[in-house]
Protein backbone atom coordinates (compact mmCIF):
# COMPACT_ATOMS: atom_id res chain seq x y z
CA UNK A 1 0.00 0.00 0.00
CA UNK A 2 1.57 3.50 -0.27
CA UNK A 3 -0.28 6.56 1.25
CA UNK A 4 1.03 10.10 0.50
CA UNK A 5 1.08 12.74 3.56
CA UNK A 6 2.92 15.65 4.26
CA UNK A 7 6.46 16.24 4.37
CA UNK A 8 8.39 17.59 7.78
CA UNK A 9 11.90 16.98 7.16
CA UNK A 10 12.57 15.58 3.40
CA UNK A 11 14.39 12.55 3.20
CA UNK A 12 14.51 8.11 2.75
CA UNK A 13 14.37 5.40 4.78
CA UNK A 14 13.73 1.73 5.10
CA UNK A 15 12.68 -0.33 8.00
CA UNK A 16 10.15 -1.97 10.68
CA UNK A 17 7.43 -0.19 11.73
CA UNK A 18 7.01 0.31 15.52
CA UNK A 19 3.47 1.29 15.88
CA UNK A 20 1.65 3.24 18.64
CA UNK A 21 -1.78 3.93 19.01
CA UNK A 22 -1.07 6.41 21.59
CA UNK A 23 0.61 9.77 22.22
CA UNK A 24 4.67 9.89 22.65
CA UNK A 25 6.80 11.67 24.94
CA UNK A 26 10.54 11.70 24.19
CA UNK A 27 11.58 13.75 27.35
CA UNK A 28 11.39 11.10 30.31
CA UNK A 29 9.48 8.40 28.00
CA UNK A 30 12.54 7.37 26.05
CA UNK A 31 16.12 6.29 27.29
CA UNK A 32 18.50 8.64 24.43
CA UNK A 33 21.19 6.46 25.43
CA UNK A 34 20.05 3.04 24.80
CA UNK A 35 16.44 4.37 22.61
CA UNK A 36 14.02 1.82 25.13
CA UNK A 37 10.89 3.07 25.49
CA UNK A 38 10.88 3.65 29.76
CA UNK A 39 7.00 5.68 29.96
CA UNK A 40 5.44 3.58 32.44
CA UNK A 41 2.47 1.89 31.42
CA UNK A 42 3.09 3.30 27.79
CA UNK A 43 1.83 0.30 25.36
CA UNK A 44 5.60 0.25 23.87
CA UNK A 45 7.11 0.20 26.97
CA UNK A 46 10.24 -1.91 26.47
CA UNK A 47 10.69 -1.91 23.42
CA UNK A 48 13.76 0.22 21.25
CA UNK A 49 13.22 2.97 18.87
CA UNK A 50 16.68 2.17 17.52
CA UNK A 51 16.21 1.86 13.63
CA UNK A 52 12.85 1.37 13.34
CA UNK A 53 10.41 3.45 11.45
CA UNK A 54 8.43 4.84 14.37
CA UNK A 55 4.68 5.25 13.97
CA UNK A 56 3.20 7.19 16.72
CA UNK A 57 -0.44 9.80 15.92
CA UNK A 58 1.88 12.77 17.88
CA UNK A 59 4.42 13.73 20.44
CA UNK A 60 3.34 15.20 24.03
CA UNK A 61 5.62 16.26 27.08
CA UNK A 62 8.13 18.49 27.81
CA UNK A 63 9.87 20.87 24.41
CA UNK A 64 13.65 18.77 26.00
CA UNK A 65 11.92 16.08 23.95
CA UNK A 66 13.37 17.67 20.93
CA UNK A 67 17.21 17.50 22.26
CA UNK A 68 16.56 13.88 23.21
CA UNK A 69 15.80 13.17 19.75
CA UNK A 70 18.93 15.40 19.45
CA UNK A 71 20.56 12.59 21.59
CA UNK A 72 19.44 9.68 20.24
CA UNK A 73 20.52 10.49 16.59
CA UNK A 74 24.09 10.84 18.08
CA UNK A 75 24.04 8.17 19.68
CA UNK A 76 22.81 5.93 16.87
CA UNK A 77 19.59 5.14 18.67
CA UNK A 78 17.38 7.17 16.73
CA UNK A 79 15.09 5.61 14.99
CA UNK A 80 15.14 5.31 10.91
CA UNK A 81 11.75 7.49 10.42
CA UNK A 82 9.13 9.14 11.80
CA UNK A 83 5.53 8.37 10.20
CA UNK A 84 2.49 10.73 12.00
CA UNK A 85 -0.73 11.52 11.83
CA UNK A 86 -0.46 15.12 12.73
CA UNK A 87 2.86 16.14 14.07
CA UNK A 88 3.35 19.05 16.47
CA UNK A 89 6.08 21.51 17.36
CA UNK A 90 8.06 18.71 19.40
CA UNK A 91 8.96 16.16 17.30
CA UNK A 92 8.83 18.53 14.52
CA UNK A 93 11.14 20.08 15.89
CA UNK A 94 13.47 17.26 17.05
CA UNK A 95 13.33 15.50 13.83
CA UNK A 96 15.02 18.66 11.88
CA UNK A 97 17.79 19.17 14.05
CA UNK A 98 18.81 15.53 14.45
CA UNK A 99 17.51 14.69 10.48
CA UNK A 100 15.60 11.78 10.85
CA UNK A 101 12.73 11.54 8.00
CA UNK A 102 9.51 12.93 9.63
CA UNK A 103 5.92 12.52 7.24
CA UNK A 104 2.91 13.19 8.69
CA UNK A 105 -0.90 13.88 7.78
CA UNK A 106 -1.16 9.73 7.26
CA UNK A 107 -3.68 7.72 8.39
CA UNK A 108 -0.93 5.46 10.64
CA UNK A 109 -3.93 2.50 12.18
CA UNK A 110 -3.47 1.70 8.30
CA UNK A 111 0.53 0.80 9.09
CA UNK A 112 0.65 -3.01 10.73
CA UNK A 113 2.72 -3.47 13.54
CA UNK A 114 5.91 -5.45 12.09
CA UNK A 115 5.66 -4.70 8.32
CA UNK A 116 8.61 -3.25 6.05
CA UNK A 117 7.88 0.28 5.48
CA UNK A 118 9.78 2.49 3.03
CA UNK A 119 9.33 6.40 3.70
CA UNK A 120 10.34 8.84 0.52
CA UNK A 121 9.93 12.58 1.47
CA UNK A 122 6.22 12.60 1.31
CA UNK A 123 5.25 8.71 0.89
CA UNK A 124 4.92 6.14 3.30
CA UNK A 125 5.03 2.76 1.57
CA UNK A 126 4.28 -0.96 2.94
CA UNK B 1 4.11 29.00 2.83
CA UNK B 2 5.49 31.66 0.91
CA UNK B 3 9.21 32.71 1.13
CA UNK B 4 11.10 36.08 0.32
CA UNK B 5 13.84 35.36 -2.24
CA UNK B 6 16.09 35.85 1.06
CA UNK B 7 14.57 33.43 3.08
CA UNK B 8 14.35 30.85 0.11
CA UNK B 9 18.60 31.74 0.69
CA UNK B 10 18.64 30.83 4.07
CA UNK B 11 16.85 27.99 3.32
CA UNK B 12 19.02 26.53 0.53
CA UNK B 13 21.97 26.89 2.86
CA UNK B 14 23.31 29.91 1.39
CA UNK B 15 24.02 32.34 4.52
CA UNK B 16 25.83 28.88 6.55
CA UNK B 17 24.69 25.78 8.02
CA UNK B 18 23.00 26.61 11.39
CA UNK B 19 21.00 29.32 9.39
CA UNK B 20 19.71 26.48 7.31
CA UNK B 21 18.81 24.69 10.25
CA UNK B 22 17.23 27.46 11.71
CA UNK B 23 15.14 27.91 8.67
CA UNK B 24 13.89 24.47 8.66
CA UNK B 25 12.35 24.43 11.88
CA UNK B 26 10.72 27.41 11.14
CA UNK B 27 9.12 26.02 7.74
CA UNK B 28 7.69 22.98 9.27
CA UNK B 29 6.21 24.93 11.75
CA UNK B 30 4.44 27.25 9.61
CA UNK B 31 3.39 24.45 7.86
CA UNK B 32 2.12 22.38 10.47
CA UNK B 33 -0.14 25.88 11.97
CA UNK B 34 -1.21 26.83 8.54
CA UNK B 35 1.14 30.29 8.46
CA UNK B 36 0.60 31.82 5.07
CA UNK B 37 4.86 33.36 5.47
CA UNK B 38 7.25 34.49 8.31
CA UNK B 39 7.21 37.62 9.69
CA UNK B 40 10.13 39.72 11.21
CA UNK B 41 10.90 39.84 14.97
CA UNK B 42 12.36 42.67 16.70
CA UNK B 43 12.94 40.18 19.89
CA UNK B 44 13.99 37.44 21.12
CA UNK B 45 14.26 35.25 24.76
CA UNK B 46 15.71 32.22 24.74
CA UNK B 47 14.49 29.48 27.08
CA UNK B 48 16.70 26.31 27.12
CA UNK B 49 19.37 27.69 29.05
CA UNK B 50 20.21 25.66 32.65
CA UNK B 51 21.99 22.77 31.79
CA UNK B 52 19.64 20.67 34.39
CA UNK B 53 16.79 21.23 31.85
CA UNK B 54 18.81 21.29 28.50
CA UNK B 55 21.55 17.90 29.57
CA UNK B 56 24.66 17.09 26.96
CA UNK B 57 22.08 16.23 23.95
CA UNK B 58 21.24 20.08 24.50
CA UNK B 59 24.70 21.26 25.25
CA UNK B 60 25.96 19.42 21.75
CA UNK B 61 22.98 21.32 19.29
CA UNK B 62 24.07 24.70 20.59
CA UNK B 63 27.69 24.18 20.09
CA UNK B 64 27.10 22.87 16.93
CA UNK B 65 24.92 25.53 16.30
CA UNK B 66 27.49 28.00 17.18
CA UNK B 67 29.86 26.91 14.94
CA UNK B 68 28.62 28.84 11.65
CA UNK B 69 24.81 30.94 13.15
CA UNK B 70 24.85 34.51 14.29
CA UNK B 71 21.68 36.25 16.41
CA UNK B 72 20.05 38.62 13.48
CA UNK B 73 17.87 40.82 16.45
CA UNK B 74 18.42 41.82 20.25
CA UNK B 75 18.30 38.08 21.65
CA UNK B 76 18.55 37.56 25.75
CA UNK B 77 18.61 34.59 27.62
CA UNK B 78 16.42 32.83 30.12
CA UNK B 79 17.95 32.06 33.79
CA UNK B 80 21.07 29.60 34.05
CA UNK B 81 21.18 26.69 36.59
CA UNK B 82 23.58 29.10 38.78
CA UNK B 83 24.98 32.48 38.85
CA UNK B 84 27.73 32.13 36.55
CA UNK B 85 30.14 34.42 38.68
CA UNK B 86 29.20 33.21 42.15
CA UNK B 87 28.37 29.58 42.06
CA UNK B 88 31.01 27.85 44.57
CA UNK B 89 29.26 30.00 47.37
CA UNK B 90 25.50 28.82 46.19
CA UNK B 91 27.05 25.19 46.70
CA UNK B 92 26.65 23.98 42.86
CA UNK B 93 29.49 21.25 42.29
CA UNK B 94 32.06 22.02 39.51
CA UNK B 95 30.71 19.49 37.02
CA UNK B 96 27.33 20.71 36.82
CA UNK B 97 29.13 24.37 36.59
CA UNK B 98 31.51 23.43 33.98
CA UNK B 99 28.96 22.18 31.57
CA UNK B 100 26.43 25.21 32.77
CA UNK B 101 29.27 27.72 31.52
CA UNK B 102 29.60 25.54 28.25
CA UNK B 103 26.48 25.99 27.42
CA UNK B 104 26.85 29.94 28.25
CA UNK B 105 30.14 29.92 26.13
CA UNK B 106 27.92 28.57 23.03
CA UNK B 107 24.84 31.19 23.45
CA UNK B 108 27.88 33.72 23.67
CA UNK B 109 29.48 32.49 20.46
CA UNK B 110 25.74 32.71 18.69
CA UNK B 111 26.10 36.41 19.69
CA UNK B 112 23.10 36.19 22.36
CA UNK B 113 23.41 38.90 24.96
CA UNK B 114 24.13 36.95 28.64
CA UNK B 115 21.59 38.16 30.27
CA UNK B 116 19.74 35.14 31.86
CA UNK B 117 16.56 36.38 33.41
CA UNK B 118 13.01 35.54 32.98
CA UNK B 119 11.88 38.90 33.26
CA UNK B 120 13.89 40.56 29.96
CA UNK B 121 11.22 43.67 29.84
CA UNK B 122 13.25 44.80 33.02
CA UNK B 123 16.87 43.88 31.57
CA UNK B 124 16.73 46.14 28.64
CA UNK B 125 15.05 43.63 25.95
CA UNK B 126 12.01 45.45 25.88
CA UNK B 127 9.71 45.48 22.99
CA UNK B 128 6.72 47.83 22.33
CA UNK B 129 2.90 47.96 21.58
CA UNK B 130 2.40 45.70 18.19
CA UNK B 131 5.84 44.23 17.68
CA UNK B 132 6.33 40.69 16.26
CA UNK B 133 8.66 38.65 18.54
CA UNK B 134 9.33 35.12 19.71
CA UNK B 135 10.35 34.31 23.31
CA UNK B 136 10.01 31.26 24.97
CA UNK B 137 9.75 32.16 28.75
CA UNK B 138 6.41 31.29 29.49
CA UNK B 139 6.01 34.07 32.03
CA UNK B 140 7.21 36.85 30.12
CA UNK B 141 5.40 35.71 26.91
CA UNK B 142 2.52 36.14 28.69
CA UNK B 143 3.54 40.02 30.08
CA UNK B 144 4.73 40.80 26.49
CA UNK B 145 0.94 40.01 25.06
CA UNK B 146 -0.94 40.97 27.92
CA UNK B 147 0.98 44.04 29.39
CA UNK B 148 2.70 45.19 26.66
CA UNK B 149 0.55 44.15 23.87
CA UNK B 150 3.55 42.59 21.59
CA UNK B 151 2.74 39.28 19.54
CA UNK B 152 4.50 36.33 20.46
CA UNK B 153 3.52 32.61 20.73
CA UNK B 154 4.55 30.48 23.31
CA UNK B 155 7.92 29.40 22.08
CA UNK B 156 10.25 26.38 22.71
CA UNK B 157 13.92 26.45 22.68
CA UNK B 158 15.16 25.43 19.47
CA UNK B 159 12.32 27.47 17.59
CA UNK B 160 12.87 31.03 19.41
CA UNK B 161 16.94 30.60 18.62
CA UNK B 162 15.71 29.60 15.11
CA UNK B 163 13.78 33.23 15.16
CA UNK B 164 17.10 34.87 16.63
CA UNK B 165 19.33 33.23 13.78
CA UNK B 166 16.80 33.96 10.84
CA UNK B 167 15.22 37.57 12.12
CA UNK B 168 11.92 35.74 11.47
CA UNK B 169 9.03 33.36 12.81
CA UNK B 170 5.95 31.66 10.92
CA UNK B 171 3.02 34.07 11.08
CA UNK B 172 0.41 32.27 12.91
CA UNK B 173 -1.44 32.32 16.61
CA UNK B 174 -0.72 35.29 18.59
CA UNK B 175 0.88 36.99 15.81
CA UNK B 176 -2.71 37.27 14.09
CA UNK B 177 -5.06 39.59 15.39
CA UNK B 178 -7.87 37.83 15.22
CA UNK B 179 -6.16 35.23 17.47
CA UNK B 180 -5.71 37.41 20.38
CA UNK B 181 -9.84 37.59 21.19
CA UNK B 182 -10.85 36.12 25.15
CA UNK B 183 -12.07 32.82 25.64
CA UNK B 184 -13.08 33.09 28.94
CA UNK B 185 -14.48 35.88 31.37
CA UNK B 186 -13.06 35.86 34.90
CA UNK B 187 -15.20 37.88 37.34
CA UNK B 188 -12.98 39.06 39.99
CA UNK B 189 -14.88 39.17 43.26
CA UNK B 190 -12.25 38.33 45.98
CA UNK B 191 -10.06 41.27 47.62
CA UNK B 192 -6.62 41.62 45.78
CA UNK B 193 -4.43 43.20 48.30
CA UNK B 194 -0.59 41.49 47.89
CA UNK B 195 0.55 40.80 44.77
CA UNK B 196 0.67 37.12 45.93
CA UNK B 197 -3.01 37.52 45.64
CA UNK B 198 -2.38 37.75 41.77
CA UNK B 199 -0.56 34.78 42.13
CA UNK B 200 -2.90 32.35 43.67
CA UNK B 201 -5.90 33.84 41.31
CA UNK B 202 -3.41 33.31 37.53
CA UNK B 203 -3.37 29.48 39.02
CA UNK B 204 -6.47 29.07 39.63
CA UNK B 205 -7.85 30.69 36.44
CA UNK B 206 -5.04 29.04 34.33
CA UNK B 207 -6.01 25.75 35.05
CA UNK B 208 -9.60 26.86 33.78
CA UNK B 209 -8.26 28.83 30.90
CA UNK B 210 -5.92 25.88 29.49
CA UNK B 211 -4.42 27.36 26.45
CA UNK B 212 -6.71 29.50 26.07
CA UNK B 213 -7.33 33.83 26.91
CA UNK B 214 -8.54 34.52 29.82
CA UNK B 215 -10.56 37.93 30.38
CA UNK B 216 -10.44 39.59 33.93
CA UNK B 217 -13.01 42.05 34.89
CA UNK B 218 -13.18 43.93 38.38
CA UNK B 219 -9.40 44.28 39.21
CA UNK B 220 -9.14 47.93 40.23
CA UNK B 221 -5.57 48.59 40.39
CA UNK B 222 -2.45 46.22 39.18
CA UNK B 223 0.90 47.21 38.74
CA UNK B 224 4.38 45.59 37.59
CA UNK B 225 4.55 43.32 40.17
CA UNK B 226 1.09 42.42 40.55
CA UNK B 227 1.19 41.66 36.99
CA UNK B 228 4.15 40.15 36.37
CA UNK B 229 3.05 37.55 39.20
CA UNK B 230 -0.35 37.14 37.20
CA UNK B 231 1.60 36.34 34.46
CA UNK B 232 3.62 33.29 35.54
CA UNK B 233 0.88 32.05 37.45
CA UNK B 234 -1.32 31.82 34.48
CA UNK B 235 1.21 30.16 32.58
CA UNK B 236 2.45 27.44 35.09
CA UNK B 237 -1.20 26.31 35.71
CA UNK B 238 -2.34 26.10 32.51
CA UNK B 239 -0.85 26.65 28.79
CA UNK B 240 -2.19 30.52 28.96
CA UNK B 241 0.37 32.52 26.71
CA UNK B 242 -2.13 35.63 26.83
CA UNK B 243 -4.97 37.60 28.99
CA UNK B 244 -6.86 40.73 29.17
CA UNK B 245 -7.66 42.91 32.24
CA UNK B 246 -10.87 45.65 31.75
CA UNK B 247 -9.12 49.22 32.47
CA UNK B 248 -5.43 47.66 32.41
CA UNK B 249 -4.47 46.04 29.54
CA UNK B 250 -3.76 47.40 26.15
CA UNK B 251 -5.74 45.24 24.05
CA UNK B 252 -9.04 44.65 26.71
CA UNK B 253 -11.46 46.92 24.68
CA UNK B 254 -13.18 43.97 23.23
CA UNK B 255 -16.71 42.48 23.21
CA UNK B 256 -17.05 39.65 25.75
CA UNK B 257 -21.03 39.53 25.44
CA UNK B 258 -20.64 35.69 24.20
CA UNK B 259 -18.01 34.35 26.30
CA UNK B 260 -18.38 31.69 28.68
CA UNK B 261 -17.64 33.32 32.65
CA UNK B 262 -16.66 32.17 35.96
CA UNK B 263 -16.06 33.97 39.31
CA UNK B 264 -12.85 33.98 41.51
CA UNK B 265 -14.17 34.84 44.99
CA UNK B 266 -12.88 34.96 48.24
CA UNK B 267 -13.06 31.26 48.75
CA UNK B 268 -11.24 30.77 45.57
CA UNK B 269 -8.36 32.97 46.23
CA UNK B 270 -8.70 30.58 49.97
CA UNK B 271 -8.39 27.79 48.57
CA UNK B 272 -6.27 28.55 45.55
CA UNK B 273 -3.71 29.01 48.30
CA UNK B 274 -4.07 25.89 50.14
CA UNK B 275 -3.28 23.53 47.62
CA UNK B 276 -0.21 25.90 47.21
CA UNK B 277 0.70 24.52 50.81
CA UNK B 278 2.26 21.21 52.20
CA UNK B 279 3.17 19.69 55.41
CA UNK B 280 6.69 20.65 56.81
CA UNK B 281 8.95 23.59 57.89
CA UNK B 282 11.19 25.61 55.40
CA UNK B 283 14.37 24.93 55.13
CA UNK B 284 14.88 27.08 51.99
CA UNK B 285 13.67 30.76 51.32
CA UNK B 286 13.14 32.18 48.56
CA UNK B 287 11.67 35.31 46.56
CA UNK B 288 11.84 36.69 42.94
CA UNK B 289 10.02 33.73 40.41
CA UNK B 290 9.60 36.19 37.92
CA UNK B 291 12.73 37.87 39.10
CA UNK B 292 12.56 40.75 41.46
CA UNK B 293 11.86 44.48 40.26
CA UNK B 294 13.35 47.35 42.00
CA UNK B 295 10.38 47.61 44.07
CA UNK B 296 10.32 44.29 45.35
CA UNK B 297 13.78 44.93 46.43
CA UNK B 298 13.06 48.34 47.81
CA UNK B 299 10.33 46.52 49.99
CA UNK B 300 13.04 43.66 51.16
CA UNK B 301 15.25 46.46 52.05
CA UNK B 302 13.01 47.45 54.61
CA UNK B 303 11.59 44.40 55.86
CA UNK B 304 15.42 42.87 56.42
CA UNK B 305 16.79 46.35 58.05
CA UNK B 306 18.57 45.44 60.97
CA UNK B 307 17.78 41.94 61.06
CA UNK B 308 18.95 38.17 60.69
CA UNK B 309 18.25 35.42 58.50
CA UNK B 310 18.29 32.24 59.83
CA UNK B 311 17.79 30.03 57.19
CA UNK B 312 19.31 29.94 53.43
CA UNK B 313 17.09 32.98 51.73
CA UNK B 314 17.59 33.55 48.30
CA UNK B 315 16.58 36.79 46.32
CA UNK B 316 16.45 35.88 42.72
CA UNK B 317 16.60 39.03 40.09
CA UNK B 318 18.57 40.23 37.29
CA UNK B 319 21.58 42.01 37.06
CA UNK B 320 20.57 44.75 35.78
CA UNK B 321 17.71 45.17 38.90
CA UNK B 322 20.68 44.85 40.97
CA UNK B 323 22.94 47.51 39.74
CA UNK B 324 20.46 49.62 40.15
CA UNK B 325 19.59 47.85 43.44
CA UNK B 326 23.10 48.31 44.86
CA UNK B 327 23.52 52.51 43.40
CA UNK B 328 19.88 52.91 45.42
CA UNK B 329 21.43 51.48 48.67
CA UNK B 330 19.09 48.30 48.64
CA UNK B 331 21.08 45.68 48.29
CA UNK B 332 24.08 46.60 50.68
CA UNK B 333 20.93 46.10 53.54
CA UNK B 334 19.66 43.11 51.87
CA UNK B 335 23.03 41.33 52.13
CA UNK B 336 23.95 42.58 55.66
CA UNK B 337 20.71 40.65 56.73
CA UNK B 338 22.64 37.15 55.56
CA UNK B 339 20.33 36.61 52.70
CA UNK B 340 21.94 35.94 49.30
CA UNK B 341 21.29 37.26 45.81
CA UNK B 342 21.00 34.45 43.51
CA UNK B 343 21.54 36.33 39.95
CA UNK B 344 21.19 34.74 36.48
CA UNK B 345 19.15 31.49 38.10
CA UNK B 346 16.65 30.99 40.28
CA UNK B 347 15.38 28.55 42.75
CA UNK B 348 13.09 26.62 40.12
CA UNK B 349 16.05 26.00 37.70
CA UNK B 350 18.95 25.91 40.44
CA UNK B 351 19.49 21.99 41.26
CA UNK B 352 18.22 22.60 44.65
CA UNK B 353 16.77 19.14 45.37
CA UNK B 354 20.47 18.00 44.95
CA UNK B 355 21.51 20.57 47.47
CA UNK B 356 19.50 18.92 50.10
CA UNK B 357 16.61 20.86 50.66
CA UNK B 358 13.19 19.39 51.05
CA UNK B 359 10.87 22.20 51.80
CA UNK B 360 11.19 25.50 50.01
CA UNK B 361 8.79 28.64 51.42
CA UNK B 362 8.16 31.11 48.44
CA UNK B 363 5.75 34.04 47.31
CA UNK B 364 5.21 32.48 43.75
CA UNK B 365 2.46 30.20 43.01
CA UNK B 366 4.88 29.43 39.62
CA UNK B 367 7.71 28.40 42.03
CA UNK B 368 5.06 26.37 44.15
CA UNK B 369 4.02 24.10 40.90
CA UNK B 370 7.53 23.35 39.14
CA UNK B 371 9.53 22.66 42.66
CA UNK B 372 6.61 20.13 43.71
CA UNK B 373 7.37 18.53 39.87
CA UNK B 374 10.96 18.43 41.17
CA UNK B 375 9.89 16.28 44.28
CA UNK B 376 10.40 19.73 46.94
CA UNK B 377 8.04 20.32 49.25
CA UNK B 378 6.16 24.09 49.33
CA UNK B 379 4.66 26.85 51.07
CA UNK B 380 3.15 29.93 49.54
CA UNK B 381 3.24 33.06 51.62
CA UNK B 382 3.06 36.61 50.88
CA UNK B 383 6.56 38.30 50.70
CA UNK B 384 6.59 39.82 54.17
CA UNK B 385 5.78 36.46 55.82
CA UNK B 386 8.63 34.45 53.56
CA UNK B 387 10.81 37.25 55.41
CA UNK B 388 9.59 36.39 58.78
CA UNK B 389 10.13 32.60 57.71
CA UNK B 390 13.79 33.19 56.99
CA UNK B 391 14.34 35.66 59.90
CA UNK B 392 12.30 32.85 62.47
CA UNK B 393 14.82 31.58 64.87
CA UNK B 394 15.09 27.61 65.03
Amino acid sequence: MRLVGRTIFEGKAEGTALVSSSPLSFYGGVNPDTGEIVERGHELQGKTVAGMVLVFPNGKGSTVGSYVMYRLAKNGKAPCAIVNSKCETIVAVGAIISEIPCVDMVEIKKIRPGSKVRVDGATVEF
Amino acid sequence: MHLTGEEEKMLAGGEGRATQKAMQILVALGKIYDAERLVKVSSVQVSGVSYKNLGDAGLEFLSELAKDGKARVKTTLNPAGMSLTDWKSQGIESGFAEKQLEVIDAYRKLGVEITCTCTPYLAGNEPTFGQHIAWGESSAVVYANSVIGARTNREGGPSALAASLTGRTPLYGLHISENRVPTLVAEVQAQLRFPEDFSAMGYFVGRMAKDGIPYFKGIRHAGLEELKSLSAALASSGGVAMFHAAGITPEAEVDTSRVESLTFSSKDRTEATSVLNDEGTPDFVSVGCPHCSLKELSTLAQLLDGRRVNREFWVCCSREVKRQSDLAGYSNLIEKSGAKFALDTCMVVAPIEEMGYKVVATNSAKACHYLRNAGLRVRFMPLEECVLEATRKG
